[in-house]
């Protein structure tokens, strides 16, 4: 009877592993083109999955206004590819969302664990990525002459931070700092969720609030008053591959790229792990298999 | 228990040489494959193993991981990032070190129930018992101080907190709060002390460990009955019985704990941990990680300063209260052995104190909810009902052990235990 059982405890095991084996993996999608993802990207049937902008608020209630209080939950609107055990990146929703990164928010974020050769991972060639890079100036030195001196950029360097320190950053934005955002998807709860809540929860203010100055309304911020002026508004950014740029696309591929950023290794990392998770059920039959056949005879 | 004298000569002329000279040989034969082991041991004796694998796989990724580390609050975020990023499977090293700490703990956790229920704690074995709540303790600091390292939001904050705490001494408290940080705030004296100890500490357990196996090797392990070996017939030798039973459920602890760093390695983390630390800005909810939540709730429980009917003289502030109780909450433990004075060691033959085990283990569950929220309402209410049980248990313990209390609390009727492991009637083959 134990034995049997012991038999049957190492048939489950390998059969779980040879299913789990069975799976397709994901592909690394070296060529943007190659992607095929439920992301609102250029094809008409993913646009009706998260086309749709999050519903309107509520209608503020008069009085004494309970809308400058309340929170909002951050809805879960887009079904992100990223997510879930097989899920991986949609290159090519990251390629545009850093072009909505690069014309838009990079006049006031910085991306500073990031370097320009990163963006390989994109799917870019050296030679886009070398542009990429060389349209910015860098600063270098000491010469040998001991002065400073202005460089264009090269795939090495880190992204170039639109700052040059948190004092000149809040001096041009009204005290406010904007964050670095090569973390951002990581740092704040609800991740992607919340970044394309954020960009598009811009409302009129309900008249009962009111506001300090400079301040503007959204919905899904925690205190709903925000530093930043809504940043994105429909058609705001041409992509290359023409797909759909109204605000909804335009925030969930630049929600995307930041996912990315925050976690350029998660498909290396979901790839290698089913290869070890794999291994492993095999060495769990095997040593099942040993203790099984080793403890047979003990009463 | 016997134990086989010196085995025969080597046959191996190299290994004969050395273990004339050094008889390493002898020992690691001695400990390790003739080693008795009671032959009805349980699932739950793997995890001693497990735990000491996890304490290794710590020291190897954390030596790594020093590597890439900069000591400094200007540098940690940015160079834990860059490990991330730019060190070759950078990745993995960090995913498996921060997870590592919550499935060590997930092992000793487990480990020490074992102990509590099948009784592990009672003569002979009163001192292996003491060691390992050392190493718990241990365990604790240098956990707590590498959770500083990254120097996030939840780091600087979690050790504003928590060292705080020793601010609660009275006539001390300030000065010691100082002389801890290292200046008048978490700043970078406190990372470089955080640093140094965080590194330093896993050796000392590591070395604690190596006495506490030293400790248990001498009395052998318990059983599931608690009743000691007395034949032969009651044991098996450790290899290859334990080895592949243990190396079994080892394999298999591994695989979830991989299969973690791989498909959810963010799980148990809050978003506040990937924010640089600013002294200016506190986070609206401070928590530890997730194994330090109950006792971070018998920390909260206190809730009512004590002071001198009709003045205002505070006599114990509830902070002090909340910290003692906290920290007596894991020394209490070393005297357990002296708290239960049943002769029956497992709760197998203990119906009342079976009952209890499973209760204490419920308070920890209800605990580590209560201190994952915020403190104020039901849940406080939930973490004061856990910690009032938490302490409870001891007591109620004392007197079902001995001859109960006034009525009050029964004295406990144990059930009849086997006469040796072989007659146990629960578990015949």
């Amino acid at each position: 009877m134990k034995r049997l059982l012991c038999v049957f405890a190492v048939a489950l095991l390998v059969t779980s592993g040879a299913v789990y084996a069975a799976k397709p993996a994901p592909k690394a999608p070296a060529k943007p083109a190659a992607t095929a993802t439920t992301m609102p990207s250029k094809g008409e049937k993913s646009a009706e999955s998260t086309a749709n902008p999050p519903p309107p608020a509520k209608p503020a209630p008069e009085g004494n206004c309970p809308a400058a209080t309340e929170e909002t939950a951050i809805p879960k609107i887009v079904n992100w590819p990223d997510r879930g055990v097989f899920g991986h990146y949609d290159m090519a929703s990251v390629q545009r969302g850093f072009q909505v990164y690069r014309e838009v928010c990079s006049n006031c974020h910085s991306l500073k664990f990031l370097s320009y050769r990163d963006l390989q991972q994109l799917g870019y060639t050296p030679d886009q990525v070398k542009a990429v890079a060389a349209s910015v100036t860098v600063q270098d030195g000491p010469n040998d002459e001991g002065q400073m001196f202005d460089r264009p950029g090269r795939p090495s360097d880190h992204f170039k931070s639109p700052f040059p320190n948190e004092k000149a950053a809040r001096a041009a934005n009204n005290g406010a700092l904007p964050p670095d955002m090569s973390l951002l998807v990581k740092a704040r709860e609800g991740g992607e969720d919340y970044i394309y809540a954020i960009l598009n929860g811009y409302e009129q203010a309900p008249s009962c609030v009111s506001m300090f100055p400079g301040m503007n309304w959204n919905k899904y911020f925690p205190p709903h008053q925000i530093a930043m002026p809504k940043p994105l508004n429909d058609g705001q950014v041409s992509f290359s591959d023409n797909s759909p740029n109204d605000l909804s696309h335009e925030a969930a591929n630049v929600a995307q790229f930041l996912a990315w950023a925050s976690e350029p290794h998660m498909e290396q990392r979901k790839e290698m792990g089913i290869k070890v998770l794999l291994f492993m059920f095999v060495f769990i039959g095997i040593m099942a298999a040993a203790k099984c056949k080793i403890w047979e005879d003990v009463r | 228990m016997s134990r086989p004298a010196n085995p025969e000569k080597f046959s191996n002329p190299c290994i004969q040489w050395i273990d004339e000279r050094l008889p390493i040989f002898t020992m690691l034969i001695k400990e390790y494959r003739v080693f008795p082991m009671p032959k009805n041991a349980n699932y739950l004796w793997s995890f001693g193993g497990i735990a000491m694998t996890m304490l290794i796989l710590m020291i190897v990724t954390g030596v790594f991981m020093a590597m890439n580390y900069d000591p400094n609050t200007h540098g940690a975020f940015e160079s834990v990032e860059r490990t991330m990023r730019d060190v070759n499977y950078g990745w993995l090293l960090r995913y498996a070190h921060m997870n590592g700490a919550s499935f060590f703990f997930i092992a000793v956790y487990i480990h020490v129930f074992r102990g509590l229920y099948y009784g592990s704690y009672k003569t002979p074995r009163e001192l292996l018992w003491i060691i390992g709540v050392i190493i718990l303790l241990l365990m604790m600091a240098t956990a707590f101080m590498g959770y500083a390292l990254p120097w996030s939001q939840m780091s600087g904050w979690g050790t504003t907190v928590i060292t705080s705490l020793f601010g609660a001494f009275p006539l001390v408290g300030d000065g010691l709060v100082t002389w801890l940080w290292g200046g008048f705030a978490v700043d970078n004296p406190t990372l470089n002390r955080f640093f140094a100890l965080h590194f330093l500490l896993p050796f000392v357990i590591l070395g604690v460990v190596f006495v506490h196996v030293w400790a248990l090797h001498q009395t052998g392990s318990n059983n599931p009955t608690g009743v000691e070996p007395k034949t032969p017939k009651d044991t098996v030798p450790f290899h290859p019985y334990f080895s592949t039973k243990d190396s079994f459920a080892l394999v298999v602890f591994l695989t979830l704990f991989l299969a973690m760093i791989f498909f959810a390695p963010l799980a148990l983390t809050e978003a506040d941990h990937f924010k640089q630390f600013d002294p200016m800005q506190t986070p609206d909810h401070i928590v530890p990680e997730w194994y330090f939540l109950p006792f971070y709730a018998i920390l909260r429980s206190f809730t009512l300063d004590i002071s001198i009917p009709f003045t205002n003289i505070i006599l114990l502030p509830a902070k002090l209260q909340g910290v003692v109780a906290m920290f007596g909450s894991i020394i209490l433990l070393m005297f357990l052995p002296w708290i239960d004075a049943s002769p029956v060691k497992s709760a197998r033959y203990r119906p009342i104190y079976r009952v209890m085990v499973f209760l204490l283990v419920i308070a920890m569950f209800a605990l580590g909810y209560a201190g994952s929220q915020k403190p104020e309402g039901l849940p406080v209410r939930i973490g004061q009902l856990g910690t009032a049980y938490y302490f409870a248990h001891w007591i109620i313990l004392w007197f079902i052990s001995r001859n109960g209390f006034m009525g009050v609390i029964p004295k406990e009727q144990t059930l009849p235990v086997p006469a040796s492991i072989s007659d146990d009637p629960c578990c015949k083959h």
